[in-house]
């Protein structure tokens, strides 16, 4: 229990739709719907799933931009979801993140040294000189030329501008970084640099990461565990061994066959799944993935799985037990 | 460690040292790129001087009386003439764009300043927005002229009367706009990431949320420069405007209206250098519309 830097538990996000002229409450969308899991100390959890099944909310809320509907987060043994703002701004210190677009997550108006040195002065780290060097120190981190410092965002390429928002991130000394598909926009050789930078700096400080992506290729090479997600659900989770080379659910065995594989002899059996992700506003009774599973049968209609251990470290919500073999 | 991923390799480190910023030659590239924000700069930087230096440009005192020169057409003595009471054309011209210019300023400023808080507030207080965007479509539902004329009618007239008389019908304009950019800054991921890293609210506003209006706001500043020296013009033109003892272009208009069709010189010199200014301030506008976000060019 005490080495688990975050943990979150039954988290609940619900987007009231306004509707109408008085802005009458009218409908609901279900971004998040009870979602539990850990990290540890200087372990990577990744999180994946197609766009909308609400991965990058669970991000948003686990830092508090968004506030939870129900559930909890706790970072370091310390509850964070209700606290008020005035409590909460010290430990914002421990939790960092690193957005999608490297274009809009910086501020085009600062230099790269005053957007480095933003969360060091926001929390009193350093001052003067001694911030000064600490930016640097940051900026040889994360492989940034020195003289960039003085320079604008929009001086820089997508791949260098990642790494400021990586070095922002580091700079107050975080214990655990949220990369909400921080490396989706980038060129695929840009992205393995990146890739490969948090990986070693992860080896370096013992940084947690919770890596949230919907390209299982990029998962796979620097992950410890990965949650799978669907429909604001976690369908299964597992280490990464386990689920890349065993995975139980349908949905996650339909993602993994959707991964491409960069030799023409290989031939597999993909999986394809009809139709679109439901809505969110109305999703789906049962098991939210009955409506597009090739699997699914009546139970699936009604009952709910919920997540049950099917190999040491592997979890997973689904009625099929035997799936695995029939396949 | 280093990895490949699906067989492409990482890209090589990027070499240490960014090419060198360029200095020379970068006027000269301005000039090119930018024509109209150079010429509307440089027309109003000749009427700034102008008025600036009003009183060593050849000018004499705009207020004296001289009946026996009155009436004059333009000669060597008189450049532009004198009016029916003999005041130098000329001078008043001259001193006259002190008033213009300055209302111009100032009603941009004052506007912008006002326009600019409304809009943060309401862009970021939520429960506030609504009271403050429907009195903001309150004022805009009147004309800006007519309320101006409403407001001139209850107080006296002076230039400062004429300042906040003109400055109170554009600030609704500046606020919607400041809201509008506002609203989608905040949802920007540099003001999250700022959030995250435990900036407080006044220094998200101060650092992120101001710096990035200012490229909208400084071209609606120039429109609305211009807007104001005109409605400043039309004041004065029907007598609502600044007191007749201060030369202003719309004043000697309005003076010269009755001898319009005999002595049209008396009109045509103010209405001249206010049609000037007014496309220098418009080109410059123009011009840093273009240059800084040219997605605004199909909203304004």
């Amino acid at each position: 229990m005490s080495s688990n830097l975050l943990e979150v538990k039954a988290l609940v996000k619900h987007f009231p739709l306004k509707g109408g002229l008085l802005g009458t409450r009218r409908s609901v969308v279900h971004a998040v719907d009870g979602v539990s899991f850990h990290i540890d100390r200087g372990e990577t959890l990744s999180v994946v799933g197609e766009s909308g099944c609400g991965k990058s909310t669970v991000g948003r809320t686990v830092l508090r931009l968004l506030d939870p509907t129900q559930g909890e987060v706790w970072l370091g043994g310390e509850r964070i979801d209700n606290l008020p703002a005035g409590r909460l701004r010290p430990l914002r210190r421990r939790m960092q993140v690193v957005f999608q677009d490297p274009f809009s997550s910086l501020n085009p108006r600062l230099s790269v040294g005053e957007i480095i040195a933003e969360p060091i002065v926001n929390f009193g780290l350093a001052s003067g000189s001694e911030l000064k060097d600490r930016v640097a120190g940051l900026m040889d981190k994360v492989q940034l030329p020195r003289d960039a410092m003085k320079r604008l965002p929009h001086e820089f390429s997508g791949g260098q501008r990642q790494r400021i928002g990586i070095a922002r991130a580091l700079a107050p000394g975080a214990d655990i970084i949220i990369c909400d598909e921080a490396v989706s926009a980038l060129d695929v050789s840009v992205k393995a640099q990146i890739v490969n930078l948090l990986a070693d700096l992860q080896d370096e400080l013992g940084l947690a990461l919770m890596f949230i992506s919907h390209d299982l290729a990029i998962v796979e090479h620097l992950t410890h565990r990965v949650a799978v997600m669907y429909l604001g659900k976690i369908v299964e989770m597992a280490d990464r061994r386990t689920l890349f080379a065993a995975p139980h659910h349908p949905y996650t065995r339909a993602l993994l066959s959707a991964v491409p594989v960069p030799d023409p002899a290989v031939k597999r059996q993909r999986i394809l799944l009809k139709g679109d992700v439901p809505s969110p506003i109305h999703p789906p009774s049962g098991c939210r993935f009955h409506t597009r599973c090739p699997f699914a049968f009546d139970r699936c209609r009604t009952e709910e799985p919920v997540l049950r251990e099917r190999a040491p470290g592997q979890t997973s919500a689904c009625h099929l037990d035997e799936v695995p073999e029939a396949a | 460690m280093s990895i490949t991923l699906g067989g492409v390799a990482a890209a090589p480190e990027l070499p240490d040292v960014l090419p060198p910023r360029r200095a020379r030659g970068r006027v000269m590239r301005f000039v090119v790129q930018h024509p109209t924000i150079v010429a509307g700069g440089l027309l109003l930087g000749v009427m700034v001087f102008i008025a600036i230096f009003a009183p060593w440009l050849g000018t004499r005192d705009p207020e004296a009386i001289s009946p026996i020169y009155r009436l004059r057409p333009p000669q060597a003595a008189y450049w532009f003439g004198t009016d029916m009471l003999g005041r130098d054309i000329y001078s008043r011209v001259i001193y006259g764009s002190r008033v213009s210019l300055g209302v111009g300023f100032s009603v941009a400023i004052l506007a912008s300043g006002i326009g600019m808080a409304i809009g943060v507030v309401s862009g970021f207080v939520r429960w506030l927005d609504m009271a403050l965007m429907r009195i903001m479509d309150g004022l805009m539902s009147i004309p800006g002229i007519l309320l101006a004329i409403a407001l001139m009618a209850l107080t006296r007239g002076s230039v400062y009367n004429v300042v906040v008389a003109i400055t109170i019908p554009q600030v609704p304009q500046v606020a919607r706009l400041v809201r509008g950019v506002v609203l989608t800054l905040r949802e920007q991921p540099f003001v999250e990431a700022a959030v995250a890293s435990g900036t407080r609210l006044p220094k998200i506003l101060i650092k992120h949320i101001v710096p990035n209006t200012m490229a909208a706001l400084s071209v609606q500043a120039t429109y609305i420069c211009a807007s104001a020296m005109v409605i400043e013009a039309i004041l004065s033109f029907i007598g609502a405007g600044t007191p007749p003892t201060i030369p202003s272009w719309g004043n000697i208009m309005a003076e010269g209206r009755a001898l319009w069709q005999i002595k049209p010189y008396i009109v045509f010199f103010p209405a001249v250098f206010l049609s000037i200014t007014v496309l220098a301030v418009n080109l410059l506008g123009d011009g840093l519309r273009d240059a800084l976000d040219p997605r605004l060019a199909k909203r304004l």
